[in-house]
């Protein structure tokens, strides 16, 4: 798994409560068997026209500014709705390794992980200022430190996150956590053992 | 101290909780679809693993599959590569796949329940959010990412952190016309569809337990809709009635001694939640969402929302929601006219949601505004039950398309979507922007609403059917 240590990049505001993962990347483009090239995807049936091809001028992630945007600063409850790991790859592959919001779905958070991203969690007030911001500066970048566990604004000023320590563990070593759970295996077969192989309820 | 049925199924199933990591859970059982499952299985590949449990797992292909003629082949060649990547896939791992001709064969989170295969106090997990559906014989369920595919696969376990528990308790009897879908719709409008995050709750109360089996999986499988992974109900003698006979059932255990290990699960008296949430079942309204999120949804005697009479967030994801659905503020439900209609889903898939459905459309035509209106079975099972019972006939002499089984229209991987500009009564999860088809508006309804709804033209309150019996 890639790992997440440092990262400095451009912000691209999401203007939307309740990004589900059905707009992050659109059913139609689930039936590839691969992990990567989901890049044109992302947000697919926002960012082109009618025609799926012609990038929609309204749709604020298209606006030139926000080109080799590496950081998504999001609203409540971002990616609800299905399971599907196509969106974190989609956002990875776009170029996103650190989405910021205020809260987000329980199943895409950890799939964010699992692909060596970081979701950061702010209070709305933090992330409605950092909205405000990002739109009054072309080009607003904000600096991610994992290790420190904070991320430094332009001026400098920095605001402190928490994280679940392992993991921060697992992204600054990228770790792969097949590999971690098989630290485990002989606690497996003995709990597998104990129960004779039959699953419970048999 | 007594325990709820989520602290028992956790702590029989936590293999080991490494200090400061989560915790490593044991899966007692893993259901794998075509769509979610190709990269994990290449990931094993790719790293020289193995499938720890190949009998644990079970596949099905439901997502991609067409719901027309079965004997010609798959036309689109991604969905074609697909079913055939989980064929060859499962075929190596020597995991049991129901492909599309199988008689097994349907939509995961129907077929499970109905082969047995899910049981009270298991631990199941599946690359789909609606395997909470599962919760409702008391199974601890909940979807995962193909990462964590990739996990249970090669471990037979998942990490996890211990979830806070919500009692979610319905009191009283449940008016004549209401169904589970109103109480799930209900629930999600009071809660909202982050109400639930990071909880695994537990629903309860009279109206709950005066649900069928097929009811309760209602409930369950829009859990996530209310942002919680997983939904339980503590499995009674409905869940055992309904297990009794099943194809998959344990061979090497008598009934009794089967009933007696699934009724230990059960939450016991005094016990406590984290939280608790209560719904009178009396004021439950026959549901339909007018907006693009589940939560945002009304009884039908309601109106869409004033967006100036909303505040902050809500008033933003209003407005937003509203313009997409090319709805007017203030408008009655009863006056949203619909031109297609889905009926099927691992929501409302099931015999009984075709037998309530088959009951309004008999004698009744589908209305001339209707484009679409089409009946999909939950699994072949479901299909061939509602044949023999002679629902596919009624519903077709009223005008409605009966198709095969499989996921179809409720996330339209399949031939089956919406065109831009289509609205559509569904009897499905999701009334995301373009969830069903680029630019076609659903609204979210139950099985009984959704038929009234083509039959009529417009949303129709079923309380004031009139039935041909």
């Amino acid at each position: 798994m890639q790992v997440f240590n440092k990262l400095k990049g451009i912000v691209a505001p999401l203007e939307a409560v309740n990004v589900d993962t059905d707009q992050i990347i659109p059913k139609q483009f689930l039936k590839r068997i691969e992990r990567t090239g989901y890049e044109s995807m992302l947000f697919y049936d926002w960012r082109y026209l009618n025609d799926g091809k012609t990038l929609n001028p309204d749709f604020e992630l298209n606006a030139p500014r926000y080109e080799g945007a590496s950081i998504l600063l999001a609203k409540d409850n971002f990616g609800c709705g299905s399971s599907r790991e196509h969106a974190p790859w989609a956002l990875d592959n776009y170029g996103f390794r650190c989405i910021i919001a205020p809260s987000y779905a329980d199943i895409f958070y950890n799939n964010c992980f699992n692909n060596g991203m970081l979701p950061i969690m702010l209070p709305s007030d933090i992330v409605e200022e950092l909205f405000d911001e990002v739109r009054a500066h072309a080009g607003y970048q904000l600096e991610i430190d994992l290790e420190a566990q904070v991320i430094r604004k332009p001026g400098g000023e920095s605001i402190a996150f928490d994280l679940a320590p392992f993991f921060r563990e697992r992204l600054l070593n990228g770790w792969d956590q097949i590999g971690l759970t098989l630290r485990h295996e002989a606690m497996i077969s003995a709990y597998e053992s104990g129960r004779g192989f039959q699953p419970v309820g048999s | 101290m007594a325990k709820n049925i989520y602290e028992k199924i956790w702590e029989a199933h936590v293999v080991h909780e490494p200090a400061g990591e989560d915790a490593i859970l044991y899966i007692d059982r893993h259901y794998v679809h075509e769509v979610t499952s190709p990269q994990a299985f290449e990931g094993l590949r790719l790293t020289g693993r193995k499938v720890r449990r190949p009998e644990l797992t079970f596949a099905t292909m439901d997502h991609n599959i067409p719901t027309t003629d079965r004997s010609v082949p798959i036309r689109d060649p991604l969905s074609k590569q697909q079913v055939e990547t989980l064929k060859q896939n499962c075929a190596e791992a020597g995991v049991e796949c129901f492909d599309m001709h199988d008689r097994r064969n349907g939509i995961v989170h129907v077929i499970g329940p109905e082969l047995g295969l899910t049981l009270p106090g298991m631990t199941i997990v599946c690359g789909d959010s609606h395997t909470s559906t599962h919760g409702a014989l008391g199974a601890l369920a909940h979807g995962i990412g193909t990462s964590e595919v990739e996990h249970v696969l090669a471990t037979q376990t998942l990490l996890q952190k211990k979830s806070k528990t919500m009692e979610v308790r319905v009191n009283g009897a449940l008016p004549v016309g209401l169904t589970a879908k109103d109480i799930i719709l209900a629930i999600i409008g009071k809660i909202g569809t982050a109400g639930g995050t990071g909880y695994v709750i537990e629903f309860t109360g009279e109206a709950i337990r005066a649900l069928s089996m097929e009811g309760r999986m209602t409930v369950c499988n829009m859990t996530i809709e209310g942002g919680a992974r997983a939904g339980l109900i503590s499995p009674d003698e409905k869940t055992f009635e309904y297990l009794k006979g099943r194809a998959y059932l344990p061979k090497d255990k008598s009934w009794d001694a089967l009933v007696a290990g699934w009724k230990a699960w059960a939450s016991e008296p005094g016990c406590t939640y984290d939280t608790l949430v209560e719904l009178n079942a009396a004021d439950i309204e026959p549901q339909v969402t007018w907006g693009t999120s589940p939560g945002m949804v009304t009884g039908i005697s309601g109106k869409t929302p004033v967006v100036s009479e909303l505040q902050g967030v809500e008033k933003l994801a209003a407005a937003s929601a509203l313009k997409y659905m090319d709805l007017g503020e203030g408008m009655p439900l009863s006056e949203v006219t619909i031109n297609k209609m889905f009926l099927g889903s691992c929501t409302n898939g099931r015999l009984e949601d075709l037998r309530a459905a088959a009951k309004v459309a008999k004698g009744h035509k589908v209305h001339p505004s209707i484009q679409q209106a089409l009946v999909v079975p939950g699994s072949h099972e479901v299909k061939q039950q509602a044949e023999a019972e002679g629902i596919d006939a009624i519903f077709r002499e009223a005008g409605f398309e009966w198709r095969e089984a499989g996921c179809s229209m409720c996330l339209a991987m399949n031939d089956d979507f919406l065109l831009p500009g289509d609205r559509c009564a569904s009897t499905s999860n999701r009334n995301f922007e373009g969830r069903q088809g680029k630019g076609g508006r659903t609204h979210l309804v139950s099985p009984a609403m959704a038929v009234a709804a083509a039959i009529t033209g417009h949303f129709t309150d079923i309380r004031t059917w009139n039935f041909n019996d």
